[in-house]
C-alpha cells in the first residue's frame, strides 16, 4: 500500500472527526450559556447547580469523563433499573459538549460580569424586564467578549475529539490506528494524521475569526 | 488483585475501600507524570519564547509555525506518533518518559507564549529605562525583567500544571499505569466500572482542587512588583 | 398649582457610614422646572438616582404622582415594592445620563426605537416614525443608522435624550447631563433642554453645574449641602440674595 491509498479510509474518519466537533461544540455552547447565566443567576439552586457543573467537569479529565459516560453510566442505570447504555456517538458528543461547555460557562459568566454597571442602569430607566435586560442589552455586548476564547475552545475541542477513538468510535484517530495496525507503517501514517489535525484546525480558526467579526461588526463601523 | 492488593466485592462501599489503596498508586503515577511532563513544558517553552523573539526571521518564523503546529494537534496523536515512529529511527524510551515526553511538548507550546507575554509586559519600558541607567543587557535582564517577570509568569504557568495533571490519562493508551488505566483494569476484572470510575472522578476532582489553591497561594505569596533584590 | 408630581417625605439613604440624604423633604409640582445645584457629594444625584429606582432608600416615604414609589399597600400597611410595582412607577419616569449611557451595539435608531417596541409594545413602524421625529428635534435626522462611537459627546448626548423621550414620561431626570461633554459641546445640548423646558406639562429635575443655565430655564433651584435642602428659591433669590453663608460660599466659588 502506498501512502495515497490512506487517503479515502482517513477522509471517512476526518468526516466523524468533523461532525464530532460540530454537534460537540454546538452543545458546548448551550451549556456554557445556561450555566454561565446560571453561576450569575439570583436563583439560588439554579445557582448552585451551575456551579456544581462548572466545578465537575473542570476538575476531572475528560477521558475520565468519557470513560464514565461509556463504561459506568450503563451500570449506575442497571442499579436504578433504567438501560443508560450510550451508543459510542452518543457518549462521545455528550462528553466532549459537557466538558468543553464547562470551560465555556467560566468564559460566559467573565464576559457578562464584564458589561459595565451603566447598560444595567440605562436598560432599567427605560423599563426592560430582567429578561429583555440580559437577553437585548447585555449578553450582545458580552459576545464579542467571548469571541477569543471560544476560538481556542473550539480549537481544543476538536483536538479532544481523538480520545473518542478510544471507545472504538471511527474517526479520524480510529482509521489511523486500523491502518497502522495493517500495514506498520507509523512514520507516514501518523504525519498525514497530524496534518490533517493542523488542517482542520486552521480551518476551524478561520471560521471562528468569521464568526467574531460578525458579532463585533458594530465596533469596527466607519464614520 | 492488582499491585498485591486483593479487591472485595461483598458491598460498593467495600469494593471502594479495598480498591483505594490500588487507585492511590495509580495517582502517584498520575503526579510524577503530571510533573514530569511540567518540567520538559517549561524547559522546551523557554526555548521556543527565545527563538520566537530572535531577531532573524528564519529562526523567529519556523519557531511560530512549529508552536502552533503543536498547539493545533492533539496530545494523543502526538503521544502515537513518539510511541510508535522515535523506535523506528533507534530512540527507544519506557512508555512512562514517551508520556511525559508528548505532555511537555504538548505544553511547550502553551508556556512559551507565558514566557513571551511576561516578558514583553516587563521589558518595553524597562528597557528604556534600564539603558538610560547605563546597565549591561545582561544585566538587565537577570536584574530588572526577570524579577517582574516572574511573578507574572508562575500562575499562569501553574493553571498548566492543573491541566496537564487531566490530560496524564491519555497516557493509558501506551500502557502507562496511572490512575484511569488502573481503575479500568480494576473495572475489566470485577465488571464493576462504576465504584472505579466514580472514585477517580472524585480523586481528580481532589487534585485538582488542592492544585488550584495552591496556586492560588503562590499567586498571593508572590510580591506583584516584583521579587526584591538584596 | 396642584398636588406635587414627587414628594420625599424625610428620606434616609446611607452608603455604609455615610448618611446621603439625611431625612429629606423635597416637592415638585407638576410641570415644575427644578435645577439642584450644590457641591459634589451633597446628594443631589441621589435624588435622580432613587426616583429612577437606581437605588433603594433605607427610611421615609417617596410618592410620585401621589403613590409611593420604593412601598405598595400591603394587607398591614406598605410593604416594600415588589419589582411589578416598581416597573409600573418606572413607567413615569425618564433619564439622561452623564456619561450618556447608550447602547454601543445598537445604532441612533434602534436606541431610540428598542424600548417603545418592546416594553410598551409600539409597532416597528410606530416606534421607527416616533424616533424620526425625535431626531428632528434634537438635530441629528441625518445620524439615525450610525453606532454611539461614530458621534460626538454632544450628539450622543442629544440622542439620550431622545431615547429618553420616547417613553413619553411626564418625569424627566438630568443627571449633570453636560459634565462628560468637552467645553464647545455643551450649548448644543443645552439648547435642546432649553427646548424641552419651554413644554408646559413636562416636568424636569436637573442636577447640573451650568449655573447660568440653570438660572434662565429654571422655575426653582435648590441648593443641596449634606444630604439636605439648604436653601430654595425662584433663580432671581438665590442667584442674586442667597439668605444662607453656605449658599453665598458655594455660588462665590462656582461662580468666580
Amino acid at each position: 500500500m502506498q501512502w495515497t491509498d490512506y487517503i479515502s479510509p482517513l477522509m471517512q474518519g476526518a468526516w466523524v472527526t468533523v461532525q464530532l466537533t460540530v454537534f460537540s461544540t454546538i452543545l458546548g455552547a448551550v451549556l456554557a450559556f445556561v450555566f454561565g447565566i446560571g453561576k450569575l443567576s439570583s436563583n439560588w439552586a439554579f445557582r448552585a447547580i451551575s456551579v456544581a457543573y462548572i466545578e465537575v467537569f473542570r476538575g476531572t479529565s475528560l477521558l475520565v469523563q468519557l470513560f464514565w459516560l461509556y463504561f459506568a453510566l450503563p451500570l449506575a442505570g442497571t442499579a436504578m433499573g433504567i438501560d443508560l447504555r450510550l451508543p459510542p456517538v452518543l457518549a462521545g458528543v455528550l462528553a466532549l459538549g459537557l466538558n468543553i461547555g464547562a470551560y465555556g460557562a467560566e468564559v460566559v459568566r467573565g464576559a457578562i460580569a464584564a458589561v459595565h454597571q451603566d447598560q444595567h442602569e440605562a436598560a432599567r430607566a427605560l423599563n426592560f424586564s430582567a429578561r429583555q435586560t440580559l437577553w437585548g442589552i447585555v449578553i450582545p455586548q458580552a459576545i464579542p467578549e467571548m469571541m477569543p476564547s471560544f476560538g481556542n475552545l473550539a480549537v481544543q475541542n476538536l483536538k479532544d475529539t481523538a480520545l473518542v477513538s478510544l471507545i472504538s468510535l471511527g474517526d479520524l484517530t480510529f482509521r489511523a490506528e486500523q491502518i497502522r495496525n495493517f500495514t506498520q507503517d507509523s512514520t507516514t501514517i501518523y504525519s498525514m494524521l497530524l496534518v490533517m489535525y493542523f488542517g482542520m484546525a486552521l480551518v476551524l480558526t478561520a471560521i471562528m475569526r468569521g464568526l467574531e467579526r460578525y458579532a463585533t461588526r458594530w465596533r469596527t463601523a466607519r464614520s | 488483585m492488582l499491585f498485591g492488593f486483593e479487591w472485595d466485592l461483598s458491598s460498593p462501599l467495600a469494593f471502594a475501600l479495598s480498591i483505594l489503596p490500588i487507585l492511590l498508586i495509580g495517582m502517584w503515577v498520575t503526579i510524577q507524570a503530571a510533573v514530569l511532563g511540567f518540567a520538559v513544558a517549561l524547559v522546551l517553552g523557554l526555548v521556543w519564547a527565545v527563538l520566537k523573539a530572535a531577531r532573524s526571521r528564519f529562526i523567529a518564523w519556523p519557531a511560530s509555525v512549529v508552536t502552533e503546529f503543536i498547539r493545533d494537534t492533539p496530545l494523543l496523536v502526538q503521544l502515537f506518533f513518539l510511541y510508535y515512529v522515535l523506535p523506528e529511527y533507534g530512540i527507544v524510551l519506557p512508555a512512562f518518559m514517551t508520556g511525559a515526553l508528548a505532555l511537555g511538548i504538548q505544553y511547550s507550546a502553551y508556556t512559551s507564549e507565558v514566557y513571551r507575554a511576561g516578558l514583553e509586559a516587563v521589558a518595553k519600558d524597562q528597557h528604556e529605562a534600564a539603558r538610560a541607567l547605563n546597565l549591561s543587557a545582561a544585566r538587565t535582564f537577570t536584574h530588572i525583567v526577570v524579577p517582574q517577570a516572574v511573578p507574572r509568569i508562575v500562575p499562569a504557568m501553574g493553571n498548566y500544571l492543573v491541566s496537564i495533571m487531566k490530560d496524564v490519562p491519555v497516557l493509558s493508551v501506551v500502557t502507562v499505569l496511572e490512575m484511569l488505566n488502573v481503575a479500568k483494569i480494576v473495572g475489566d476484572r470485577t465488571f464493576d466500572y462504576l465504584v472505579p470510575l466514580s472514585m477517580v472522578g472524585g480523586l481528580y476532582l481532589i487534585m485538582t482542587l488542592v492544585a488550584s489553591a495552591g496556586v492560588r497561594l503562590l499567586d498571593g505569596w508572590l510580591p506583584k512588583q516584583g521579587i526584591p533584590l538584596k | 398649582m396642584s398636588d406635587p408630581i414627587i414628594k420625599f417625605d424625610k428620606v434616609v439613604k446611607r452608603f455604609g457610614d455615610l448618611t446621603v440624604l439625611d431625612a429629606l423633604d423635597f416637592e415638585v409640582m407638576r410641570g415644575e422646572k427644578v435645577s439642584i445645584i450644590g457641591p459634589s457629594g451633597s446628594g443631589k444625584s441621589t435624588v435622580l438616582r432613587i426616583l429612577m429606582t437606581l437605588e433603594g432608600i433605607d427610611g421615609g416615604l417617596v410618592t410620585v404622582g401621589g403613590e409611593p414609589l420604593w412601598h405598595e399597600p400591603g394587607p398591614d400597611g406598605l410593604r416594600p415594592a415588589s419589582e411589578a410595582h416598581l416597573r409600573k412607577m418606572r413607567a413615569q419616569l425618564g433619564m439622561v445620563f452623564q456619561q450618556f449611557n447608550l447602547f454601543p451595539h445598537m445604532t441612533v435608531l434602534r436606541n431610540i426605537t428598542e424600548a417603545p417596541v418592546k416594553v410598551l409594545g409600539l409597532s416597528k413602524a410606530d416606534a421607527k416614525l416616533r424616533a424620526e421625529e425625535l431626531l428632528e428635534r434634537v438635530g441629528l435626522a441625518d445620524q439615525a443608522q450610525k453606532y454611539p462611537h461614530q458621534l460626538s459627546g454632544g450628539q450622543q448626548q442629544r440622542v439620550g435624550i431622545a431615547r429618553a423621550l420616547a417613553m413619553r414620561p411626564s418625569i424627566l431626570l438630568f443627571d449633570e447631563p453636560t459634565s462628560a461633554l468637552d467645553p464647545e459641546l455643551v450649548g448644543e445640548v443645552l439648547n435642546v433642554i432649553g427646548q424641552l423646558a419651554e413644554e408646559h406639562d413636562l416636568t424636569m429635575l436637573l442636577v447640573t453645574h451650568e449655573m447660568r443655565f440653570a438660572r434662565e430655564i429654571s422655575d426653582r433651584v435648590c441648593f443641596f449641602d449634606q444630604g439636605q435642602i439648604r436653601e430654595e428659591g425662584t433663580p432671581e433669590e438665590l442667584f442674586s440674595d442667597p439668605n444662607e453663608d453656605r449658599t453665598r460660599e458655594f455660588l462665590k466659588a462656582v461662580l468666580d
